[in-house]
């Protein structure tokens, strides 16, 4: 869910853009980061830890607790919480600790 | 390689007030800071700041990186902004490694000011790692920043300003704050934030503690236990509460990572939040040329992190031999807004903690 008004705050947000998320379309704003655009669809989420393969979301937001790892166009071990969005963008929920390709 | 008189590493309040002084004082300074942008965690403090004049007090944090930015402008042949880049090694030759944009730079700064600031810690209970479940700092972002919901219902864990102050940015946005906890008997934040979101219906539950968290995927349902007054758990107290988002502001801790592998003389102070470096009254480091401001030197408030940045530029330009004409008027008046920030009941903590660190 999206912040329609704010008392403070006002949004300065990308142009609309479309992006996949395990195959299904999305549309996102360009240039937030990945994890919020899916965030903002309901998707918390993320990836499966390595070894016991329990749900991961993001935590920090901010690049530093490494919660928020997604594949992003093939690449594994993306920091979606500051990853941004981009027209065309492939994202798929990780599992594991990904492939080097 | 990259060369400069002085390298700040991070661009958010200590380091930006870092840059201007010394840059203000003749030195060469590259700032260098991982997001798109500066200002560090301003840019979701949508509150009011406290301190004074001097210190932007009245202000909201999310427009303090502009007043800071319009400052820098003076000195814009003297700073040169790095965005976009990460520090990843700090060597003995004292060779910065930088990632920015997928490439791999190197720096040769003769002095360095590390202002890296600080990450969320994480409380121990089964289950904390369900998604649902949120640093304080994460909330603000997604929130105040790209104005998306962190979910529902909020439950907060801990009553310092932080937790205070989230919790009513919360109401502002329209999520329902279930309650906020803290151990002790008493919330640990200002009584102006606690009566705020008190006035707005939010309970604040002291002496209370998160034993299990909930949910098959996500986050669906909490349990606390009350606590004594020696913080004991009392069996028998165990209840639940239904909520999709836990919101952890247990605090913070410096991010010193790059203070360690240089080699600085660390300490572990308590009341500083974790493993700080042992450093003069000037923020120089058991080694010469390396300086620290703000959080990364011990968690404080972005008040006495700008401060802390102006008295760090200062000092490493000086080390360097650019001395500011007013250095001593300036360098005075640096450690008596600091004084003035840590003095009172509120700052008692912080100085036990500085007065075991600072030599």
């Amino acid at each position: 869910m999206r912040i329609e008004s704010h008392p403070i705050l006002t949004f300065k947000k990308g142009r609309k853009v479309k992006f996949t998320y395990n195959g299904k379309e999305m549309e996102g704003y360009e240039g937030e980061p990945i994890a919020a655009a899916l965030h903002a669809q309901g998707i918390k989420v993320l990836g499966y830890s390595p070894n016991r393969h329990r749900p991961r979301g993001f935590y920090c937001a901010i690049g530093n607790c490494s919660s928020c790892l997604m594949v992003v166009n093939g690449k594994p071990n993306v920091r979606t919480c500051v990853e941004k969005l981009t027209e065309g963008a492939v994202v798929e929920t990780q599992r594991g600790k990904g492939d080097l390709k | 390689m990259i060369k400069t008189d002085i390298a700040v590493i991070g661009g958010g309040p200590a380091g930006i007030c870092a840059a201007i002084d010394a840059a203000a004082s003749g030195a060469k300074v590259l700032l260098i800071d991982r997001n798109s942008q500066l200002g560090g965690q301003l840019i979701k403090q949508t509150h009011m700041f406290f301190g004074s004049q001097k210190q932007h007090a009245s202000k909201r944090g999310i427009d303090i990186p502009g007043i800071l930015a319009e400052e820098m402008k003076k000195y814009q042949d003297k700073i040169e902004v790095m965005l976009d880049a990460t520090v990843l090694g700090l060597y003995e030759d004292w060779v910065l490694t930088v990632e920015q944009n997928g490439k791999y730079k190197k720096i040769a700064p003769r002095a360095i000011v590390v202002a890296t600031g600080a990450s969320e810690r994480f409380p121990a209970f089964p289950n904390n790692d369900l998604p649902g479940i949120y640093g304080a700092g994460a909330v603000q972002t997604l929130m105040n920043v790209y104005g998306v919901l962190p979910g529902e219902s909020v439950f907060m864990v801990g009553a310092g300003n932080i937790g205070l102050i989230v919790s009513y940015q919360l109401l502002q946005a329209g999520v329902k704050v279930k309650g906020v906890i803290c151990r002790s008997p008493k919330y640990g934040g200002y009584a102006v934030h606690a009566s705020k979101i008190r006035r707005m219906g939010v309970p604040i539950m002291p002496q209370h503690r998160v034993i299990y968290a909930h949910g098959k995927e996500k986050l669906e349902r909490i349990t606390l236990i009350k606590l004594d007054e020696n913080k004991k758990e009392i069996p028998g107290t165990e209840f639940d509460i239904e909520t999709d988002v836990l919101c952890i502001s247990t605090g913070l801790t410096p991010l010193g990572e790059l203070l360690w592998q240089i080699g600085c003389e660390m300490k572990f102070i308590r009341e500083l939040s974790g493993h700080v470096p042992v450093r003069n009254e000037e923020m120089e480091t058991s080694i010469p040329g390396i300086f620290v401001a703000g959080d990364v030197a011990g968690i404080e408030e972005a008040s006495s992190a700008m401060v802390e940045g102006r008295l760090a530029g200062l000092c490493c330009a000086k080390r360097l031999g650019f001395v500011n004409p007013d250095f001593d008027e300036l360098k005075q008046d640096y450690l008596k807004q600091l004084h003035d920030l840590r003095s009172g009941p509120v700052g008692e903590s912080i100085r036990k903690g500085l007065a075991k660190i600072v030599i």
